[in-house]
């Protein structure tokens, strides 16, 4: 298989030699992602997602050679992986971690010894304003943008009084501030719960007793299904809003029933009418027997942006090949997406509607909420 | 009333056989998955929670055969270590057999759904449930080790092991039989916790550390301990998380008051722990060392 490659990208090189022109050497790329332990469904989603997009490529991603290694959801490791991938795999680009700390722990060095980040999914705001670099592009979001997206369309709703709750942990605070910056109803109560609870007999005790009219939260992988049940077993009937990561099609099948009618908002949803995702969707079914998740959706946007930048600069020229990735010359599953100044996605955020399509659940488009909406922080980035 | 599920079986586990296991929570991961797949595959929850007990019993006796009977005589450090590498062979093999994506269990209709309970407070129907499980298994446990003449040797086992072997009991056997007693417990606990929650790989570990504490807090060997240390550390746990946020905002916590609160809450139970220590090195329950 590497042989192959090897010897594919020989030939290329050779003929594209032959044809006078300045071609690259073979694209390292190291995806450190998570593919153990309780978070690995995203890993797993971000793993494929990124592959798909090199494999539907087929020719023009034959200079582009991948190792994949799993952190464990762990930051420790997630820098020992970074640190192999560029000392003895040498790759010139790192990509694939879903979790912010971890991102944190990895991305900062990464790009200080001169490669590429690539954020498929985490996208803290420590590196979208003061601490942006120009080798970091998120191809996904920023962190705030999804629940920013909540609080303008529980505004948009005429929510008048909503009860807020996360995880107590950064990207949790992160959440219920984004959130809060573009509602302007009545945040009745704010609750933090432990991060990792599995039991919400108290938190679903005090949405019962509040005066709310309507639930805002995040609680992302298994911590929001086991709200989710609870709570419908709990005969509180308040209309519920989330993000996407509460709804993601990784973690949806486990909720069950309880999940339909829920409202939430994303960058992306099956569903988007274009051509790109289209040819996603059916791709990622047909290879994978499932349907893919926004995490997945994301890394194969990652991957065809990289693919567009090969194809346009070569990456040992640095400025060239972060002018090409700045370019965003490809087409997204998102329809609408360009970079903005910190190197953060300016694009559409939608909402959707959990529902059962022939006994499967999944997100059905319900309407945009937002329009070319950059993030908060784009003015402290000086790039 | 789950917490004292998982912790009678540790109990049972720790202070009857002076094993530590920290596989115990793979026990719990392996009850739900069990239960989930069998209630996918035959559309019965009930064949499903029966699929548990017997699942986790087996895998229960085949650990104990072919990794602890040989750590008796060992140090507790050995045991730590064994068990900790069964949690890594048990979570991988989980992925390996169901992948990494979470499972569905569906409630009966029977259990879905909340009542009116008198005084007109909403609960769901499946809490109540859990806590007649919960009930039942402590009566049971009680009986069992109290009235039967397996309890007997139990605790005649706990108390001198080569004494009983002496006598002509098997105590090899009976060790296998209460080990798989305990899995048995903790795969029940995990396929009714997993059924409004999530069954997903690596469930076991943080109920592990609460079932842990509960064993600590009631008293090492102690069934009663763990029944009266579960529901402590349920309503500390509980409370705190309801109660405290209200009580620093009122304390003039200003806008970090939440989280703060959140913090201290996720405390609380250790606290808790540190507290009875002082003034019960041995537990609530505990037999003087």
């Amino acid at each position: 298989m590497k042989l192959s490659t090897f010897l594919k990208g020989g030939v290329m090189a050779l003929a594209i030699g032959a044809a006078g022109m300045a071609q690259a050497e073979p694209v390292k790329v190291g995806v450190i992602t998570t593919l153990s332990g309780g978070g690995a469904s995203l890993g797993v989603d971000s793993r494929d997602g990124f592959m798909l997009a090199l494999k539907q490529a087929g020719d023009a991603a034959s200079d582009v050679e991948v190792v994949v290694e799993d952190d464990q959801q762990k930051p420790d490791v997630a820098v020992q992986i970074a640190d192999k991938m560029i000392q003895s795999d040498k790759v010139d680009v790192l990509t694939g971690i879903v979790w912010s700390n971890l991102a944190m722990a990895v991305v900062p060095s990464a790009v200080a010894q001169g490669k590429f980040y690539l954020s498929t999914n985490a996208a803290p705001s420590q590196l979208a304003g003061a601490g942006c670099n120009p080798k970091y592009f998120a191809v996904s979001y920023q962190n705030d943008n999804l629940h920013e997206a909540a609080g303008a369309y529980a505004s948009q709703e005429g929510i008048g009084k909503i009860f807020i709750m996360a995880p107590n942990y950064p990207a949790g605070k992160d959440s219920l501030t984004g959130f809060k910056r573009f509602y302007d109803g009545d945040v009745v109560k704010e609750v933090y719960t432990q991060l990792g609870a599995t039991d919400y007999a108290s938190e679903i005790a005090q949405i019962r007793d509040s005066d709310a009219d309507a639930v805002f939260f995040f609680l992302p992988g298994g911590m929001g299904i086991s709200f989710m049940k609870q709570y419908a077993e709990s005969g509180v009937d308040k209309p519920l809003i989330g993000p996407a990561f509460s709804f993601s099609q990784d973690i949806l099948p486990a909720m069950g029933e309880a999940a339909i009618g829920v409202k939430n908002t994303s960058d992306w949803s099956p569903d988007l009418d274009n051509e790109a995702n289209k040819k996603f969707v059916e791709g990622f079914e047909a290879e994978y027997g499932r349907l893919p998740s926004l995490y997945a959706a994301q890394s194969y946007d990652t991957a065809n942006l990289l693919l567009s930048a090969i194809a346009a600069a070569d990456v040992s020229d640095a400025d060239a090949f972060q002018q090409a990735l700045a370019a965003a010359d490809f087409d997204s599953v998102r329809g609408n997406f360009k970079f903005g100044p910190n190197q953060h996605p300016i694009q559409d955020f939608v909402i959707r509607e959990v529902v059962d399509d022939n006994g499967v659940l999944t997100n059905k488009l319900v309407g945009t909420v937002m329009t070319d909406h950059a993030d908060a922080y784009a003015a402290e980035c000086k790039m | 009333m789950m917490l004292f599920l998982m912790a009678a079986g540790l109990t049972l586990v720790f202070g009857v056989m002076g094993l530590i296991n920290l596989a115990h929570g793979s026990l719990f991961m392996i009850g739900a998955f069990a239960c989930a797949f069998v209630a996918a595959a035959t559309g019965h929850y009930w064949l499903g929670l029966a699929a548990s007990l017997l699942v986790s019993a087996g895998v229960g006796a085949l650990i104990e055969v072919g990794v602890i009977r040989k750590l008796y005589a060992r140090d507790y450090l050995d045991q730590v270590l064994a068990t900790f590498a069964l949690i890594l062979v048990f979570s991988e093999g989980t992925r390996w057999v169901f992948g990494s994506f979470p499972l569905y269990l569906n409630l009966p209709e029977l259990l879905s759904g909340a009542v009116t309970l008198p005084g007109g407070l909403q609960y769901p129907v499946f809490r109540l449930v859990i806590i007649l499980f919960g009930a039942a298994v402590a009566i049971g446990l009680w009986l069992l080790i109290g009235r039967t003449r397996l309890g007997i040797r139990i605790r005649a086992g706990e108390a001198d092991r080569e004494m009983i072997a002496a006598l002509g009991v098997d105590i090899a056997r009976l060790y296998t039989i209460v080990f798989a007693l305990g899995a048995a417990l903790a795969g029940f606990a995990g396929a009714l916790v997993g059924s409004i929650q999530s069954v997903q790989v690596g469930m076991g570990e943080p109920v592990l550390i609460l079932a842990f504490v509960v064993v600590v807090i009631g008293g090492i060997g102690s069934i009663k301990g763990a029944l009266i240390g579960a529901l402590l550390v349920g309503m500390t746990d509980t409370l705190g998380k309801a109660l405290l946020p209200g009580l620093f905002a009122a304390l003039g916590g200003g806008s970090g008051a939440n989280a703060m609160a959140a913090t201290v809450a996720s405390m609380l139970i250790y606290i808790l722990m540190a507290v009875v220590l002082v003034i019960r090195p041995q537990g609530l329950f505990g037999a003087k060392a």
